[in-house]
């Protein structure tokens, strides 16, 4: 693996050379020792595992297969302990802090007053509900379900580089994936002690079940809301609602009367507490929001106001996932907890700022530029890998829309072995740990590790062919 | 349990049934023709078989006449139409995938394999050398199916309501089999009680695997009323009409005090349609007309599936 030239220089997490960090000791034998065709057998095994289960993927717009795989790799990531803790503390921090600033943006706006957040910036949001003014959510909880898009440059240098405060979704992949392992290797499993993920729908069950509204007199009754069958996540969806054991509804199996949300059930109406809707505030009411959404239940946010039901996530939560607002979460940080950030930001330039847009068409041929409000890895713009011609167009762009964009440095995401068409070598990943908020802040140890399998890329979304690892955090 | 839920349970058992009945109704088909060329009679067979399917209309919107390789391909895998064996299976698929949560594993893994052979074969026209073997496959996937969820389900709601998917559809099945003969034209010099007329009856049996069960019930030589009475009235017959009807009855049944007593419009025309059968004799049947007979309890079975959905799946 030593002498690989790559553009852009990264930290190994196995170790670079012949040097290899400790907790990938077993790993690194383990790949030694193994023929490289029973590696591609057992990868071959993985595929149709995965395929049986109906473990499948839609990616819009595209011809192809409607339910693609993601592609699996078998080669494992792995965090010890210590960065585990490392990182547990900065995600509890952030989180706290993001939902203390939507709480905030929906009552007295103090950060707002205090100038540490552009005013314009949140009020002429998208994401804002103005609907949401002064409504106060059981346990003040608007983030039930936050998805922190991690990256490592570093030995133990970790950056945020997205935060997913609305419907995130890849958990059932971090579930899944560990399933394949353990049938797959069972032995490298037996030689490591592994913090379990397994019971994440139980965690997730139980904060959902602890911000039922406060005029729940008996057992919550939680549903899970999915757009239907034709959503891309939908495995997903089905998935953790029958790992949690609750009912798995579309739009218009609930309904109201008298502000009282009921499902129809075969033996007639039932009653409804708690929501963990997946799908986005737009389409959730067609009273409230977008009239023409079919996905939703007219009435629903009514009722939600009223205090009948909870949605989690809550109704505005978008607000805190803005690629703009992004750059503010330190400030939050060190605003509502006093503290300092453990989890560092990468440098972000909003490009509707006149100073910043003329740095970044300075410095296009270095940056990373994204669309401000897109998502999956779309329309980007990576400038150390663009031909001439493209970083012209794509001046072109920012200069006609920048109030659309914003620009990071390109970031050497650190490197796992892994698993290739040539045999096994460095790829790009990040990391998703899933934050659950409820009574009380709860992580299930690891999160869903994305690896871009094109050489040298640093894309890493499921849109744009990345795959997923299953993600060890060593107990000892 | 969400009325969405028991809908899609019902309809999936439906779809399955169904893939499983029009595969046996294109046995019928093939076997009839087979047995017209030999004794040199090309007949109407294959027409019979559109209609017997319920799919004449949606055959002769898109082709001009019946033709052996267009039949069989529209019944078997053309996607326009909704209820080809292909289509029957992707339905029965989407529908699981809409119920996963309510699916034993055994389940879902029986749909989900059939969905996906057939998806790898679906652009293929269908070799008609490997027709039978591919009836043949489907005819053991729908049974693996029902042995699944026989086996594994919890004997709740959702247990019962794929059980009334599966018998409605039968029902209707077993009706249509039946009808194909009236379909049938003998030709002239083949009189009713002749050799061809023999093998039709024949092959109707086989059909619904029951020709040594005929053997078994009546120890003597084909004959068309004791065949009818197999299908229609016999108790110990599974797929006879009583049989499914006793069947539907009874999941009605324990739907009802599943729900504390809650009973429709459904619970009264299923025990009149079980009643019929079960005092009925054949020889009435025969003497207002067979077909009549038939048609009429399919339509029954149409207001009885209504009247279900209306009752639990809306």
């Amino acid at each position: 693996m030593a002498g690989r030239q790559d553009a852009f220089p990264a930290f190994d997490e196995m170790g670079a050379g012949r040097h290899c960090r400790g907790q990938y000791d077993l790993i690194r034998s383990w790949i030694e020792e193994t023929a490289a065709d029973a590696l591609s057998l057992k990868r071959r095994e993985a595929e149709l595992l995965f395929r049986r289960i109906g473990i499948t993927f839609a990616v819009y717009a595209e011809g192809g297969d409607p339910e693609r795989l993601i592609p699996f790799d078998i080669i494992p990531r792995v965090l010890d302990r210590a960065e585990w803790e490392l990182l547990s503390r900065g995600l509890v921090q952030r989180v706290r802090a993001l939902n203390a600033f939507i709480r905030d943006v929906y009552h007295r706006r103090d950060i707002l007053r205090a100038g540490h957040v552009p005013q314009e910036l949140v009020l002429h949001n998208e994401g804002f509900r103005a609907e949401m003014q002064d409504f106060d959510p059981p346990q003040g909880v608007y983030t039930h379900v936050a998805g922190i898009d991690i990256v490592r440059l570093g030995p133990r240098q970790f950056c945020v580089l997205e935060d997913n405060c609305r419907t995130p979704s890849g958990v059932s992949y971090m579930i899944e994936n560990r399933e394949a392992m353990m049938r797959l290797f069972p032995d490298l499993f037996a030689r490591h002690r592994i913090a379990p993920v397994s019971h994440y729908p139980e965690e997730l069950l139980e904060t959902l079940q602890s911000v039922a509204p406060a005029n729940c007199d008996h057992d919550p009754v939680v549903v899970l809301l999915t757009p239907g069958s034709f959503n891309s996540a939908y495995y997903e969806h089905s998935f953790l609602a029958d790992e949690m054991g609750v009912e798995l509804v579309e739009g218009a199996d609930l309904f109201l009367d008298d502000n009282i949300v009921y499902m129809r059930t075969t033996e007639g109406p039932k009653r409804v507490d708690v929501i963990y809707r997946r799908i986005d505030d737009d389409f959730i009411d067609p009273l409230t929001f977008r009239a023409d959404s079919t996905l939703g239940t007219p009435g629903l946010f009514n009722a939600y106001r009223s205090g009948n039901v909870t949605l989690a996530n809550g109704v505005g939560a978008g607000i805190a996932d803005d690629k703009a607002v992004y750059r503010y979460v330190p400030a939050m940080i060190r605003f509502y907890l006093g503290e300092e950030p453990i989890l560092d930001n990468v440098p972000t330039y909003c490009c509707w700022t006149r100073e910043d847009l003329g740095y970044v068409l300075d410095h296009l041929g270095e940056l990373v530029v994204k669309e401000a409000r897109g998502s999956g890895g779309y329309g980007m713009l990576i400038g150390p890998q663009a031909t001439r011609e493209q970083l012209s167009a794509f001046a072109a762009k920012l200069r006609a829309h920048p109030e659309n964009y914003i620009a990071q440095p390109t970031l050497a995401l650190s490197t796992c072995p892994t698993f290739v068409e040539t045999g096994i070598a460095p790829r790009h990943v990040d990391l998703r740990p899933f934050v659950l908020s409820g009574k009380e802040i709860r992580i299930v140890p690891g999160g869903l590790t994305r690896v871009a399998l094109r050489e040298g890329s640093l894309v890493v979304n499921s849109s744009q062919g990345g795959g997923t690892k299953d993600t060890w955090v060593l107990e000892s | 349990m969400l009325s969405r839920t028991a809908d899609s349970l019902y309809w999936l058992a439906r779809y399955m049934e169904r893939a499983e009945d029009v595969a046996r109704i294109v046995m019928v088909g093939h076997r009839m023709a087979s047995m017209a060329r030999s004794l040199e009679n090309p007949g109407n067979e294959w027409h019979s078989t559109l209609i017997a399917t319920g799919c004449e209309q949606g055959y002769l919107a898109k082709y001009p006449e019946a033709t052996a390789a267009l039949v069989i391909d529209y019944l078997v895998r053309d996607p326009d139409n909704p209820s080809s064996i292909f289509s029957c299976l992707e339905t029965a698929r989407r529908n699981a995938r809409v119920v996963r949560t309510a699916l034993t594993v055994d389940m879902w893994d029986a749909l989900n394999e059939t969905w996906l052979k057939t998806r790898d074969a679906g652009g293929a026209a269908c070799d008609r050398e490997r027709l039978l073997e591919l009836l043949e496959w489907v005819k053991e996937r729908s049974l693996l199916f029902s042995g699944a969820y026989a086996n594994t389900m919890l004997r709740n709601d959702a247990y019962y309501f794929t059980r009334l998917g599966t018998f409605i559809e039968r029902a209707d099945n077993t009706a249509r089999i039946l009808d194909v003969k009236y379909h049938v034209l003998l030709p002239r010099h083949e009189g009713v009680g002749g050799a061809l007329d023999y093998y039709h009856w024949q092959a109707i049996l086989r059909s619904v695997s029951a020709l040594r069960s005929y053997h078994w019930v009546y120890q003597e030589r084909l004959k068309p009323w004791f065949v009818a009475e197999l299908l229609i009235l016999r108790p110990e017959m599974p797929r006879s009409l009583l049989s499914c009807c006793e069947q539907i009855v009874r999941h009605l049944e324990l739907l009802a005090e599943a729900y504390g007593g809650l009973r429709g419009e459904c619970h009264r025309i299923a025990g009149d349609m079980h009643a019929r059968l079960r005092f009925g004799r054949i020889q009435d049947i025969f003497q207002s007309g067979l077909h009549e007979f038939l048609v009429d309890f399919m339509e029954r079975s149409i207001m009885l599936g209504n009247e279900i959905s209306k009752l639990y799946l809306k």
